[in-house]
């Protein structure tokens, strides 16, 4: 045997070895399977692999009227469950050429600030787990009760609200909703320093995500990054500056950029726009003006023949629906380009070459929610 | 950003055989399946057009054809098309691939060639990306799941 042979049988060198991450892992936050491939520790290439939950939204859509596939939206994206909901009632109000209140546009808008931050905070505490810090899960979710807590005074359920209707909203706001949200933001003011304690400043922490998962703007747009994860690197993609809907074109803000293109840019990205979101909700709350909560809307919505799009910003980025109609009561094709499957797809090129352990940190960063790769 | 006139003119000056339908709420072009690579890649090399962000890529089912839609934004200008491509043949519709383009297309055309039976020409890899292999093409509009879907 020569040499060369007797290494490959004892190293193994020339072999891929490969390990299944998923589907239960639980640093994916939901089914979701990374076939990676590794030499040593390091990562060679990954595929994922995705469906486990794919529900066929799309089709299901076909079958229900606008009124009722607003509850499908919000299944996709659990944690943006608001904006999801939002983009489907702009898409019809566009197509029927309804002028909403602006009361619903205050309400619209603090609504989806207020999930922003419940989403960031959602995300913060499991980043913070995924790489080992157990209490930022604590943190996290003890200032995300105050949240859920306004939205289950307001619309009787916490996660999946399904609160806006074409046309407007289900019903009013509830009366202690302004209060409550005031006495939040001043309460969240002071607590969203400590997160800075607990795990920015930490050299630990700063160890395992600095200069790990680069992405470059080119990338970013090839692969359609988009949101807090592609505002990490650079690339300006916020849909509230570049086509407003609601009050963003009225209240002032900034769109969060970051240069380094690493974990740790995505990562203080979203803690920027959490500080952001609390600006945005700060013009509108006490500005609520008096009015009805919906615009007169007939009880069977028809759109009209012909294609419509829209899009808005979710908390992980570029939310376009696409509608077909033929003037049925149902969509003729309902297509949703969601945020997480462009972003998931990315992975391979940011974790080829880094540790496996890195790897958990550079999922964690994308921010992915698995109902909403597989709709 | 470019307006509905320039853009179009542009996009004449690349192909002249593209349809502008009126009314749309975009501005949407039908190209031919044969010569939607060739377009796209003049459009995104092209300074004053440069769309380089394909935003999505869909299909839709009309019984007797089928539509590709491509949704292309510039990230430099932030203007915004529609274009589309027939396909007459629904046993066996075919379209090239736009993955050497827009790294994104590789998995959109995969969800498409998974949930309608399109196959994309040069696609390094072109396999289910949800469903089983046995499983029916479920987004076209003749598909029946006698288990799982009732109809009303």
């Amino acid at each position: 045997m020569s040499e060369e042979i007797i290494k490959d049988v004892i190293v193994g060198e020339n072999e891929d070895y490969i390990i299944n991450m998923g589907p239960q892992h639980p640093s994916t936050h939901g089914v979701l399977r990374f076939e990676v491939c590794l030499k040593g520790e390091t990562v060679k290439y990954l595929i994922p692999h995705i469906g486990y939950i794919h529900r066929g939204i799309e089709k299901m859509c076909e079958a229900n009227t606008y009124q009722q596939l607003i509850h499908l939206t919000d299944r996709m994206d659990y944690l943006s469950a608001h904006m999801n909901n939002e983009a489907v009632c702009l898409v019809v109000e566009d197509a029927l050429q309804v002028e909403i209140p602006e009361r619903v546009k205050y309400i619209r808008t603090i609504l989806d600030e207020l999930n922003r931050i419940a989403s960031h905070q959602l995300w913060w505490c499991a980043f913070g787990m995924d790489l080992g810090a157990l209490t930022s899960f604590f943190y996290g979710l003890r200032d995300r009760e105050h949240i859920l807590d306004i939205f289950e005074e307001s619309f009787g359920s916490r996660l999946l609200h399904s609160f806006v209707m074409p046309g407007g909203l289900m019903h009013d706001v509830h009366p202690n909703f302004q209060k409550r949200t005031k006495e939040f933001i001043k309460y969240f003011r002071k607590k969203l320093p400590e997160y800075d304690q607990l795990l920015t400043g930490n050299i630990i922490f700063q160890n395992r995500v600095k200069g790990i998962g680069f992405m470059s703007k080119k990338t970013a747009i090839g692969y359609g990054v988009t949101g807090p994860s592609a505002r990490g690197s650079n690339y300006s993609c916020d849909i509230r500056k570049i086509a407003p809907y609601g009050m963003y074109d009225k209240v002032q803000f900034n769109e969060i950029l970051e240069t380094g293109g690493d974990t740790f840019a995505r990562y203080k990205v979203r803690i920027a726009e959490m500080w952001e979101s609390m600006n945005i909700i700060e013009q509108l709350i006490d500005n609520i003006p008096e009015g009805d909560f919906t615009a007169k809307m007939k009880p069977i919505i028809k759109l009209p023949a012909g294609e419509y799009f829209r899009r808005v910003e979710t908390a992980r980025g570029e939310l376009a629906v696409y509608v077909v109609s033929d003037g049925n009561k149902t969509p003729f094709r309902m297509k949703f380009r969601t945020p997480n499957f462009s972003n998931l797809f990315v992975i391979n090129s940011l974790a080829s070459g880094h540790k496996i352990a890195d790897l958990i940190a550079i999922s964690g960063s994308l921010d992915l929610v698995i109902p909403d790769i597989d709709r | 950003m470019l307006n509905r006139q320039e853009l179009t003119d542009i996009i004449r000056g690349f192909e002249p055989e593209t349809e502008f339908p009126e009314g749309t709420q975009l501005l949407e072009a039908f190209v031919p399946a044969e010569k939607i690579y060739a377009l796209v890649e003049k459009l995104k090399s092209d300074n004053k057009s440069s769309f380089n962000y394909l935003i999505s890529l869909t299909a839709v089912d009309f019984l007797t054809h089928m539509t590709v839609v491509y949704h292309l934004e510039s990230t430099e200008f932030r203007h915004l098309i529609v274009l589309k491509s027939k396909l007459a043949d629904r046993e066996d519709p075919k379209i090239d691939s736009l993955t050497a383009l827009y790294p994104t297309a590789e998995y959109f055309e995969r969800e498409v060639f998974d949930l309608f039976g399109i196959r994309f020409n040069n696609h390094p890899n072109l396999q289910r990306l949800f469903l089983e292999d046995d499983y029916g093409y479920p987004l076209r509009k003749d598909f029946r799941d006698e288990i799982n879907i009732i109809e009303r």
